[in-house]
């Protein structure tokens, strides 16, 4: 407890560190993966080649990849981009499947409904799919969040700084309390990563809290928002 | 005025859900397509918004061939009610109801304004307006893809079997309420279901289909039971079954309807009793 109180200036600069490297390659994947993953439904021949690549990729061990990853694009052997590009392609790995099997799960009723309304395929994809999709997407995102942020701490063997760093710096000096405090931050900042998406899907599919409390019957006003 | 020209559908499995179908829809009537499964009337419904392409064959909604229409366009200014309302759950009733406009560019207040006094058209409170598909009854669900059918005051009302999923009261209801509303409307409806007796409380024609979308018999509900096209239709309508083949017995000091199998069908309205020799609608 000593050392936490007396290094919590170095704690809470690993934690930005850590939030920086896991910022980007979760917030990268969903981008990426949304598309990929409607190819993924889209096609047969384009959903065997991404899923099958997509598992393939997630079975490639972490540090190797990091390693690895220099040499095919390029990037000093220390540069932190190789260990947000590493997590990116892990997440993008997960989520694929995952926004494949969240479009796959949008009720075909109202897919087609939703056609006859006049929707063209572009806006039905982006206003009736991917939102119907969303609680699966959470779902897979939470998942990618969480990991990302311990597959984060990885970096810290080849020198890219986070909480991972509070590790290797307590074993290679033999402070417990070092790698008690980077284990503890790494699972708090977890948590706060998840908790914060749970909070994002409840403010963006209100449709999902069942408001079953009866509501008042206040005639609607018509909003202008 | 909608017109089939030998429309024909081969759908890539090989079935041929509709052979060299022409029919006239005449407008500002309701013309119900019955048939049980397997007999195309959902397709040959589907082919009005081209949510289905016929294989050979023209549909045009008066006089203008619909494949040369965009069929996003052509949808957004045609009616369509679905079984299972079809309404999406991520989006309020109100939000629901003013899908097209909105997809038209009616300004979002605009829409909602008008998509609330379409709530009062169809029958609902307005306090349901900010509620979420999933927090309805069946019933109310049903009203709400009526009200967003007609959103866009379209003249052509598209409806697939829309009360079918709903029980039976709730539908005598809906039907009751649709009636109402073609009084007041004035659309031209196309009204698909399985059920007869439904097609005759609405229909202005009946079109009886046979599976493969083989017209059996085209005419208003007296027409098919007056005179029945074949035994098909006889017993479609019922014909057959005795249930419509009424006759009078004198019961102690009062006349009752009997139908063929000897059960009570009901009394005669002496209020409504024709002077003249019976017209069709007695028939009924």
């Amino acid at each position: 407890m000593t050392w936490v109180l007396a290094n919590l200036g170095l704690i809470w600069a690993r934690t930005l560190d850590h939030v920086v490297l896991s910022l980007p390659p979760i917030l990268l994947c969903f981008v990426i993966a949304v598309p990929l993953g409607w190819l993924a439904r889209r096609y047969r021949v384009s959903r065997g080649i991404i899923l099958t690549g997509a598992g393939l990729l997630y079975a490639v061990p972490s540090l190797p990849l990091i390693f690895v990853l220099p040499a095919v694009i390029g990037t000093s052997l220390l540069s932190p981009l190789n260990v947000i590009i590493a997590l990116t392609l892990y997440g993008i790995a997960l989520m694929v499947r995952v926004v494949s099997d969240g479009l796959d799960s949008v009720d075909a009723d109202v897919r087609q409904s939703a056609s006859a309304m006049g929707y063209s395929t572009w806006s039905r994809f982006w206003q009736v799919e991917l939102p119907l999709a969303g609680p699966v997407l959470l779902a897979g995102m939470r998942v990618v969040a969480v990991s990302t942020v311990s597959l984060v701490t990885v970096g810290a063997v080849i020198g890219v700084q986070s909480l991972g760093s509070l590790f290797t710096d307590g074993f290679q000096r033999g402070i417990q309390a070092e790698i008690v405090a980077g284990l503890v931050a790494t699972v708090a900042l977890a948590l706060l990563f998840d908790g914060a998406l749970v909070l994002a899907g409840r403010m963006l599919m209100p449709w999902t809290r069942r408001v079953t409390t009866a509501k008042p019957s206040v005639p609607v006003e018509v909003s202008a928002a | 005025m909608i017109e089939f020209h030998s429309v024909s559908k081969r759908f890539p499995d090989g079935t041929l859900a509709v052979a060299d179908f022409s029919l006239v829809l005449p407008s500002h009537q309701t013309t119900v397509l019955v048939g049980s499964s397997g007999s195309g009337k959902t397709t040959l419904l589907r082919m009005i918004n081209r949510m289905v392409d016929p294989t050979s064959g023209s549909i045009e909604i008066d006089g203008e061939d619909i494949a040369t229409l965009p069929p996003v366009k052509l949808r957004r200014g045609i009616g369509y009610v679905m079984q299972n309302s079809g309404l999406l759950p991520h989006r309020t009733v109100v939000d629901n109801v003013a899908t097209v406009p909105l997809l038209r560019g009616t300004p979002k207040r605009q829409a909602r304004q008008d998509a609330l006094a379409l709530l009062d058209t169809v029958g609902l409170d307005r306090s349901l307006a900010t509620r979420y598909p999933s927090q309805l009854s069946g019933g109310q669900q049903q009203r709400v893809g009526v009200a967003r059918g007609l959103a866009v005051n379209p003249n052509i009302l598209l409806m697939d079997e829309p009360f079918g999923a709903v029980d039976p009261i709730v539908r005598a209801e809906l039907q009751q309420e649709l009636v109402r509303l073609q009084d007041e409307l004035d659309k031209t409806v196309v009204f698909v279901t399985h059920d007869i007796e439904e097609a005759f409380l609405l229909g202005d024609q009946i079109v009886i289909l046979r599976e493969g979308g083989l017209i059996a018999q085209v005419g208003s509900p007296a027409e098919l039971l007056a005179n029945p096209a074949d035994d098909f239709v006889a017993s479609f309508v019922g014909a057959d079954r005795g249930r419509r083949a009424l006759h009078l017995e004198r019961h102690g000091d009062e006349d009752v309807v009997v139908d063929s199998d000897g059960r009570l069908a009901g009394v005669l309205d002496p209020s409504r009793r024709p002077a003249a020799p019976a017209g069709p609608e007695s028939a009924r």
